[in-house]
């Protein structure tokens, strides 16, 4: 059973930095339980999409939780993590507006703004002079000529914790732009989600911003809470309109009830202990980077502290992205003789508008103990020691 | 009608403010008996008449001031001009109606698959209600704006414009009752509905707390698999135990379970091909997997009547997409003939690939696709064929295979098998199956392999012994039961409701089963009084369909007994005529029909 420790077939548990299940919430008994009595209730699939009888009472409540968890007024619900993303940004900009993305967006909502055939400018990673740069030149333009302008959505589409490079974004920075430019934002928390803030409500928590200086942000209930599916969190005004123009929530099944229920459960949990779960996963996460730091002198590990999602790149590059890979995935394969299984961070090379450099993406897990982690950093610098001297 | 001649060197700004034109144009409206002409949109010379009020000389004049420069955009057609459009084409209408009742046209298009055309008065009443709609909707919101306005966001450029969000709020909401409907059962062959009521005429709903029992003929059921006890669920129960709910990691990284690798296997099987690959959606499926497999300079055929994945799809892919008329194999041949002669259409160059795109059973006009007469085309054009079988996978055919089941055709002659498994399986998620080579290929390149989760094991149980017991693999003839009391449920069902005398479209055999209304209000009453006498079903209208097309839909199962059936049908046939519904003109077929 997939969790703090996984079989990958040899027989032997080796310690699991890999999956993206932060709060390792799958490996409690209450959340099991819970999708069992909805599965004795409903059955397995809801058989319809959400229009036509497939919507349960399970998916309401699950709504109208999320809802409350993020201080917002409505919440949708998505079947699938990746068509959040790729089904919300095509519901509200289309062809004619502009966007305004971190260069290092991860690829489901690249998808979601090739869709929305909207002109999408990128700007540098986290660079928010840049930005501003190119704000100031679109509202030159922008004063020749006015009635293009008041026809012209902007929005700005980032996310809290970067998946690609395990880094945090400037929010009140970015929140201040908005403003000023009068801009629509957008934040994917996928990574954040119950991992950040002092009451684990994820970044806006741990900035301290107000939810009405955010239009929307979406999430998926793949990491964090231990299910499927995915959501977006909203004022009734931005997220009703995906009720009827989201593609992935008119015309496709509604989300299996069991993982609904599970979620629910997730939902309970994270408001009772979230606090103390996201400060005990923020000293694990600094202690991993720590460690990390400090294996050899040809590996450096990106992203932030807190950040449960780190990077593991080499400190200089062949040159080559094949042969950068082909040393990692040695790596990869020696960590696992030491067991600890990691993962290549996967890209589709061709298809990334931005692609980072090749790393290993290593995940924390909340209920890792401090030997753990000791013991999995000395495993990976025997790994690399061997690989690369 | 008679076309006015131009010399040909005659200026254009001439032949604008030509009065013999203007005056030919003046008969035609005199003749139409509507006094004052508003909104004539006139195709001549692609000339548009902007809509003013008053004369239509005035409107003529204008033409030649009101220069449209096209911005990067084109603007928005404001709710005014909505309404008199659509009243135009209701006044054209009676018109013509009233002329053909007098001199009957006698040309008739020749039938496919029995369809019945709208009747001329009918189409005429849809435009005249989406008119009242339009018309009300205009007048109050000429003395009240639309109050939900967004708050915090002063100064910022609105989010919704234009005609969309206009028909939401004044047809959409009166009737939004009828969709979204909550259940609180296991969705099988009778639902829980919980019932809810509009305090403010449709704006917000609430919920009452009482249930009403129904027969369902909405969900996607085919084979009756959605259960809550059984071998099915006892399974699902033993994987959720031993391997959790789901893995959080991509099937190329951490997220291969051994479940997996058993579900791809058993579904290669099932459809008699060598390898399948299995994806944690159905929609995803179609969106994630086109764009790898095809992509600019490629040529691709697709059914007009494809689902919204599909179209998704092959736009995100970048290929070239021509639309071929539903189901027209003759269409079809000639349309890809022609862009196969003149290549690219910029380059000209030959095309990397190309595709026909078409589905199994489509869910909305129910009927089966023609895939001899396409398989027959791809081979001679040497094309690829790509079939979608979302709802005819397990639903149609003797071994529950699908629509290559059903006519018999080899299963390696389609090149790509794409299909869900929401519908027959009681589960989520999708597949796509072919070749070794087609499915090593997208177990590397494919979109959702690499960035999205893997299907949570349950799910993938549920699938796994829904299909051994379809396969017959368990031992007992369980499978062979629910597909020969499907294949019965739907011929006693269509038989008997064109027998009634509603005009019902698509094949005698599939599951899924429209039955015409033509009429927003009469979806909703239908829908409303179904559900009153205990049946419910599905209504869908514009913009799912045409304008001119609003059915109710119902999707029969195999958990449907005859009794059910009956009950479905008495029902339909009482609210039938309380809003005169039975359209069909055909000579009907007064034998007894059994099940």
């Amino acid at each position: 059973k997939p969790g703090r420790y996984l079989d990958l077939g040899s027989g032997d548990k080796l310690l699991n930095l890999g999956s993206h299940s932060y709060l390792n919430l799958g490996e409690r008994p209450e959340v099991e339980e819970a999708a069992l009595e909805c599965l004795h209730k409903y059955g397995v699939g809801s058989c319809g999409p959400r229009g036509f009888y497939g919507t349960t009472e399970v998916h309401l409540k699950l709504e109208e939780r999320l809802a409350n968890f993020f201080n917002c007024e409505k919440a949708v619900l998505y079947s699938y993590g990746f068509s959040t993303s790729a089904s919300a940004i095509p519901a509200y900009s289309k062809s004619g507006d502009i966007i305004y993305a971190d260069e290092m967006v991860n690829f489901a909502l690249q998808r979601g703004l090739q869709a929305s055939r909207s002109r999408v400018v990128y700007f540098r990673h986290n660079d928010v002079e840049h930005l501003e740069e190119l704000l100031e030149e679109q509202a030159r333009l922008d004063k020749k000529d006015p009635k293009k302008a008041n026809a012209t959505r902007k929005f700005m589409v980032i996310e809290s914790i970067y998946m690609n490079t395990g880094k945090m974004c400037p929010l009140p920075e970015l929140v201040k732009l908005r403003q000023k430019y009068k801009l629509r934002l957008y934040i994917e928390e996928s990574v954040s989600f119950g991992t950040l803030g002092p009451n684990c409500r994820g970044i806006t928590d741990h900035y301290n911003i107000p939810m009405k200086e955010v239009d929307m942000i979406m999430a998926t209930l793949e990491t964090s809470a231990a299910s499927s599916g995915g959501f977006c969190v909203g004022t009734k005004f931005v997220i009703e309109h995906q009720r009827l123009s989201g593609l992935g929530y008119c015309f496709s099944a509604s989300l299996p009830p069991m993982l609904a229920a599970a979620s629910i459960k997730v939902l309970d949990i994270l408001e009772a202990e979230g606090s103390d779960m996201v400060m005990e996963l923020q000293n694990k996460c600094r202690q991993m980077q720590e460690k990390l730091a400090n294996i050899h002198d040809k590996v450096t590990v990106t992203g932030e502290d807190i950040s449960p999602v780190k990077h593991l790149k080499l400190a200089e590059s062949t040159g080559n992205r094949e042969a950068d890979e082909g040393i990692l995935q040695k790596i990869v394969e020696k960590a696992e003789s030491y067991s600890v299984a990691l993962t290549l961070a996967s890209y589709l090379w061709d298809r990334e508008a931005n692609p980072p450099p090749p790393s290993i993406r290593i995940t924390v897990n909340k209920d890792l103990t401090t030997e753990e982690i000791k013991k999995a950093c000395d495993s990976i610098q025997k790994a690399v020691v061997d690989v690369m001297g | 009608v008679a076309h006015t001649e131009f010399p040909a060197q005659v200026s254009h700004h001439k032949i604008i403010n030509n009065t013999q034109f203007v005056e030919c144009n003046n008969e035609k409206i005199a003749g139409n008996n509507a006094g004052n002409d508003q909104g004539n949109t006139h195709q001549q010379h692609g000339i548009r008449a902007t809509k003013q009020n008053g004369a239509a000389s005035s409107g003529f004049d204008n033409v030649s001031g009101s220069k449209r420069s096209n911005y990067h955009k084109e603007e928005e057609c404001s709710l005014f001009v909505a309404f008199f459009t659509f009243l135009s084409y209701g006044v054209l209408l009676f018109v013509g109606y009233i002329k053909e009742f007098f001199s009957p046209v006698t040309t008739k298009e020749k039938n496919r698959e029995d369809i019945e055309e709208c009747p001329p008065f009918t189409t005429f009443t849809i435009y005249l209600s989406y008119g009242v709609l339009f018309f009300v909707g205009y007048t109050k919101e000429f003395f009240y704006p639309p109050s939900t306005k967004e708050k915090n966001r002063e100064g910022y450029v609105p989010l919704y414009i234009g005609f969309e969000s206009f028909y939401t709020r004044n047809v959409y909401r009166r009737i939004q009752d009828c969709w979204n409907r909550t259940i609180c059962s296991v969705p099988g062959a009778e639902i829980d509905l919980m019932e809810r009521y509009t305090p403010d005429y449709g704006w917000t709903m609430k919920l009452t707390g009482k249930t009403i029992k129904c027969i369902n003929a909405g969900s996607y059921n085919y084979l009756g698999f959605a259960e809550n006890n059984g071998p099915c669920h006892d399974a699902a129960t033993q994987v959720t135990k031993d391997a959790g709910l789901t893995t959080s990691s991509p099937r190329i990284e951490l997220g291969t379970l051994e479940i997996h690798r058993r579900l791809e296997k058993l579904v290669s099987e099932f459809l008699g091909v060598e390898d399948a690959i299995t994806f944690g959606m159905g929609f995803a499926t179609n969106v994630l997997n086109l764009p790898s497999l095809l992509g600019p300079g490629c040529l691709v055929l697709s059914d007009e009547f494809n689902h919204a994945s599909l179209i998704l799809g092959l736009r995100l892919s970048g290929a070239t997409v021509k639309v071929f008329r539903h189901n027209d194999s003759e269409d079809l041949e000639r349309k890809l003939r022609e862009a196969l002669i003149h290549g690219h259409p910029r380059t000209r160059r030959p095309w990397k690939k190309a595709m026909i795109v078409v589905e199994g059973i489509y869910s909305m006009e129910g009927s089966i696709c023609d895939l001899p007469n396409f398989v027959r085309i791809k081979n001679k054009y040497k094309t690829y064929l790509y079939v979608d079988e979302a709802h005819s996978i397990g639903a149609l055919g003797p071994h529950g295979g699908g629509v290559v089941d059903y006519y018999g055709v080899d299963p390696k002659e389609v090149d790509i098998h794409m299909g869900t498994f929401t519908k027959s399986f009681g589960a989520a998620g999708g597949y796509i199956a072919g070749s070794k080579d087609l499915i090593n290929y997208l177990r590397v390149t494919s979109h959702a392999q690499v960035y999205a989760s893997s299907m949570p094991a349950p799910v993938a149980q549920q699938i796994i012994t829904s299909m051994t017991i379809i396969m017959g693999k368990d031992g007992s003839s369980e499978g062979r039961r629910r597909i020969q009391q499907l294949s019965r449920n739907v011929k006693y069902f269509r038989q008997r409701l064109r027998q009634m005398g509603f005009i019902v479209y698509g094949h005698d055999d599939s599951p899924v089963v429209p039955m015409l209304l033509y009429l927003i209000p009469k979806i909703s009453m239908f829908v409303r009084e179904l559900t009153k006498r205990g049946v419910a079903g599905v209504g869908v209208g514009f913009p799912a369909t045409k304008i001119t097309g609003g059915r109710m839909r119902f999707c029969l199962s195999a958990a449907h007994t005859k009794d059910m059936l009956d009950k479905i049908l008495k029902e339909v046939d009482e609210v039938g005529y309380l809003c005169g519904s039975h359209y069909s003109t055909a000579v009907r077929n007064s034998q007894p029909v059994e099940w």
